[in-house]
């Protein structure tokens, strides 16, 4: 394995800086390693060749001097993203062949940046999952081993676990992911890397296969907070396009990483020790408030009272936006289109060839809460308590800074573990989807390793667009934390 | 109107959905063109074409107009407002959903004063207006077994303007949409044209025993693309509801069509086989804010309003209800009326424009508002020549006629063809003793009491003098000669 693939972005962009490598090169190396590791299913789509007339055009940039803030890195693309002329699927067949003639804004901005772009990651279907088992393209193996048990496969959690598992294997410098319940923390997490879902609106919609609009959200996953600044930077801004977009201007991410926390207070919510939480995450989440309080922040205990609804709450918005947002595959326009007798046979036909069951499942369940008769009881009420929800942290936020907690309630678990029940698979995602339905940016990083050798991470949560705040506290964490393990064969 | 049914008298009660498309460049959340008549496909953006991660964006333009109409109809503005979607599924609606406003729109109630032919008005109040796309269009002709879709009008803007259901008869929802089209063409914010479907109309109609206030069940007519089908429509629904009740039957709430041939609704889906739109408020938009300064500025912009307009018409210019309600109908009709009776008399003016003037504008195709057959400048000047003495009425339709015929000022023909009166009381005696002379019979029997020939005579002169002497002059002499 090259070297070259082991940099983080900040030290390759130092270094082409520098004239040590060219992007031709680094992207090279990455196609090469991208390559060699297809067992773990991390690319729908490779784009080599496309890949490397960007690098070269890239290189070409650097020597005009006209480098932008993430010339001739390669980066995967979550293939929720829409790529101008390459595949986008959303990792569902109903989407099979589907080449947009446009760029998301997120994709582009990244381009514009100078990135080059590898290819296209795998995902859950429509991003719906913790697992990454839901893909039509196949699972994605995670690349860390349990030493206790080297042989089981583990997933890289969901539903961005293309873009962690392939951060976490080196064949991507940085990707990107959404979130909606947890989609870009919780894989972070399993797979030992950092990513930020930042403040609803931070980034644009525009061109991004929509899930749940009010809680889809894009942000970078890397392999450290500085990478995760760096990219976000790139990423974020005002898109006029989509309407829930904040006119905001974008700070400087990178320059929040000053390292001094001094003074801060930490909410430590007491909602988030539930029975059954596993000493061992336990354990890491006390060591992070200990690097914390070394570091001159204050913990304090705070009270997020409506914290065990999120989970039901979640299980109705997302859903029903969903169940509408799904509609436009219908066979007519683009994708796949399975022939019927009549148009409601063809659409018949073709949604049930075209969607996975866990598709199929949240549109069922997202018509079921918005049908007549049920709105009331179910949509309805769930607003309320998203509202309860964000009022919670709302007032955290009067006495503290930002909120710590595990990023999920176990490390990777095996391909073969939490299949038989649906809902305890969405249990992983229980610490990160009230964050998702309060529209706050959540981070997580790598803290630690369990006792069969898999990362286990824990989240920041800030203000809503206040995310200085937290790349300053999880830069402070992640030296204490000094965390460089890495899977097997990096 | 009542209905004289075989157990009674029977009420119609009706109420009205407007469907107008909003005058703008651009659709109602993409920046795709709205011109009719385009190729089709031709105006279509990825937004309107449902196709993944797209996203609306509101367009300005469309959210003034709707308010514009709203102050039209002297409605509630909601400053806060929300979009909802309405979810069903159907080959021309790409996206599976309509963006519309459910419980919240833009605009609430109002009220539309319509114009009876008597003269006299009705209040019928405005319950909401709403702002909506449009979907797109099914062709199921050009193909055996497949269906075409348009996408042009997907996502073009809609208001759709609910009535409260209090119209009686087909023609006061006849006047109902008329006044309708009127206000929006005066607002400039749709153009009514109800054949290239720039306004439809759904009527929803049920009826009641005369005297009872209950409100009995409904059926939606949809899409019906002109007043008088829309009228057709109501009378024919109100009679099969009768029929049903007087037969001891019940009627089901349901969608109907309108078959403008056979003149006949018939069923189209009943209220079990109704759709469950599923609507919530669409999260790809945040709630619709409009300020009280843009309502206060778009309202520094209304144009005088038809019913205004009528009542000026009538304190100022002396005309009668009818005629004002006539004159007001079109706005520029009342602009040219207001051209050629401004500082002349009103009623003069109004009697050339509805008689002479309307009737050569209908005559033919090529008079248009931008084209009229005379400028309301020249007929305005005819009108002074007559009131100057220089022609007579009577001459003054000749001088129409040349008008239209040549477009030359009315001073001109007149000079031309010698058209100038004859108030020379010594030519009219004249051409009065040469009558006398050549028809003493005729004389004679007048004086001998047959006062009815005198009019006769009067005829003959005019005759001899070419329709120029003046008419005034000429009686009064006739009638003097008679006496020597």
């Amino acid at each position: 394995m090259s070297e070259l693939t082991k940099l983080t972005i900040a030290q390759a962009r130092d270094k082409m800086a520098k004239g040590e490598f060219t992007a031709v090169e680094l992207t090279e190396a990455h196609i090469q390693a991208m390559a060699a590791k297809r067992n773990l299913g991390a690319y729908i789509v490779e784009t080599p060749d496309l890949a490397r007339e960007q690098a070269k055009a890239s290189d070409l940039r650097r020597q005009a001097g006209q480098a932008g803030a993430l010339e001739g890195i390669p980066l995967g693309i979550k293939d929720l993203f829409c790529t101008k002329n390459v595949q986008t699927t959303a990792a569902s067949r109903i989407l099979e062949g589907f080449k947009p003639q446009y760029e998301s804004t997120v994709s582009g901005k990244l381009l514009d940046a100078g990135s080059v772009m590898l290819g296209k990651l795998n995902l859950d279907e429509f991003a719906m999952g913790s697992s990454n088992m839901t893909s039509y393209y196949g699972k994605v193996t995670n690349p860390w081993k349990s030493k206790a048990d080297p042989a089981k496969k583990l997933v890289p959690g969901g539903s961005s676990g293309g873009s962690a598992a392939a951060v976490a294997a080196r064949i991507a410098m940085g990707a990107t992911g959404t979130d909606t319940g947890g989609s870009i923390r919780q894989p972070a997490a399993f797979c030992g890397i950092t990513g930020i879902k930042p403040t609803y609106g931070r980034c644009s919609r525009w061109g991004v296969v929509a899930f749940a609009s009010s809680l889809d959200q894009a942000g970078p996953m890397a392999r450290d907070v500085r990478d995760c600044a760096i990219m976000l930077g790139a990423m974020a801004g005002h898109d006029p396009k989509d309407s829930t977009s904040a006119p905001m201007a974008v700070p400087n991410f990178e320059a929040a990483l000053t390292g001094d926390i001094r003074g801060l207070k930490v909410g430590i919510p007491k909602e988030y020790r539930p029975d059954g939480l596993s000493d061992e995450i336990q354990k890491v989440w006390e060591q992070g408030i200990e690097w914390l309080k070394a570091a001159g922040a204050t913990p304090v205990e705070i009270t997020l009272p409506h914290t065990k609804y999120a989970l039901p709450t979640y299980y109705i918005v997302a859903p029903a936006e969903a169940s509408s947002n799904l509609a436009r595959y219908d066979g007519v326009r683009f994708g796949l289109r399975v022939e019927g007798s009549s148009l409601d046979d063809m659409y018949k036909k073709t949604r049930a060839a075209g969607f996975g069951s866990e598709v199929r499942r949240r549109i069922m369940i997202g018509t079921y809460v918005l049908s007549a008769g049920y709105y009331d009881a179910y949509y309805s009420k769930a607003q309320k308590v998203r509202r309860l929800i964000a009022d919670d942290f709302k007032k955290a936020f009067e006495t503290v800074d930002v909120i710590l907690t595990p990023t999920a309630p176990s490390a990777a678990f095996g391909m073969d573990e939490n299949t038989d029940d649906p809902v305890t698979m969405w249990l992983n995602d229980v610490f990160t989807i009230p964050t998702s339905l309060a529209g706050l940016p959540g981070l997580s990083l790598p803290a630690g390793l369990d006792a069969a050798g898999l990362p286990l991470g824990l989240q920041l949560i800030g203000r809503p667009f206040d995310e200085e705040t937290v790349f300053k506290v999880a830069g402070v964490m992640e030296s204490a934390a000094g965390f460089t393990a890495t899977p097997e064969g990096v | 109107m009542i209905i004289q049914g075989d157990t009674g008298d029977w009420e119609i009660v009706i109420g009205l959905e407007v469907h107008a498309q909003v005058i703008s460049n651009a659709k109602l959340f993409s920046g795709a063109a709205t011109a009719f008549g385009a190729e089709p496909n031709d105006q279509v953006s990825f937004v309107d074409a449902g196709f993944p991660g797209m996203l609306p964006v509101i367009n300005e333009k469309c959210v003034e107009q709707a308010v514009r109409t709203g102050l039209g109809l002297k409605a509630q503005i909601n400053l806060t407002s929300v979009f909802a979607r309405k979810n069903y599924f159907y080959a021309d609606l790409p996206q599976g959903y309509q963006i519309s406003q459910y419980d919240m729109p833009i605009v609430g109630e109002g009220t539309l004063l319509i114009d009876l032919p008597d003269g006299s008005t009705r209040a019928i109040g405005i319950e909401r207006l709403h702002l909506e796309q449009d979907a797109g269009k099914s062709i199921h002709d050009m193909h055996p077994s497949k269906s075409y879709i348009d996408l042009n009008r997907s996502g073009v803007a809609l208001m759709e303007i609910v009535s409260k259901p209090d119209m009686r008869s087909p023609e006061e929802a006849g006047a109902y949409l008329t006044k309708l089209r009127t206000i929006l063409r005066y607002l400039g914010t749709c153009d009514g044209n109800m054949q290239e479907g720039s306004m439809r109309c759904d009527a929803n109609v049920s009826v009641r025993p005369v005297g009872s206030t209950e409100l009995r069940t409904r059926c939606e007519i949809k899409n019906v693309n002109s007043i008088r089908f829309v009228q057709q429509a109501i009378e024919y629904e109100a009679r099969r509801h009768i029929d049903v009740y007087e037969n001891g039957g019940e009627i089901k709430q349901e969608t109907r069509l309108f078959d403008s041939v056979k003149g006949e609704t018939r069923s189209m889906r009943s209220k079990e086989h109704a759709h469950d739109y599923r609507y919530f408020p669409d999260p790809d938009l945040l709630p619709l804010v409009v300020s009280q300064d843009l309502v206060d500025s778009i309202k520094a912009t209304l144009p005088e309003l038809p019913d205004e307009k009528k009542a000026r018409f009538m304190a100022e210019y002396g005309l009668n209800a009818y005629d004002a309600g006539v004159m007001v109908a079109e706005k520029e009709a009342a602009e040219f009326f207001e051209g050629v009776a401004k500082g002349r008399d009103g009623k003069t003016a109004a009697n050339w424009v509805m008689g002479d003037f309307f009737a050569t504008m209908n005559s033919d195709a090529k008079y248009t508002w931008t084209n009229p057959p005379v400028s309301a400048e020249n007929l305005g000047r005819m009108i002074d020549l007559i009131k100057d003495g220089t022609i007579s009425t009577r001459l003054a339709k000749d001088v129409f006629i040349f008008m239209v015929e040549s477009g030359k000022d009315p001073a001109t023909i007149v000079e031309e063809k010698g058209l100038k009166q004859v108030t020379d009381t010594g030519a009219i005696e004249k051409a009065i003793d040469e009558v006398f002379a050549a028809n003493p019979d005729k004389v004679a029997e007048v004086k001998a009491g047959k006062d009815k020939l005198m009019g006769w005579f009067v005829g003959q002169v005019m005759k001899a003098t070419q329709g120029k002497a003046n008419p005034g002059m000429l009686n009064e002499l006739i009638a003097k000669k008679f006496k020597e």
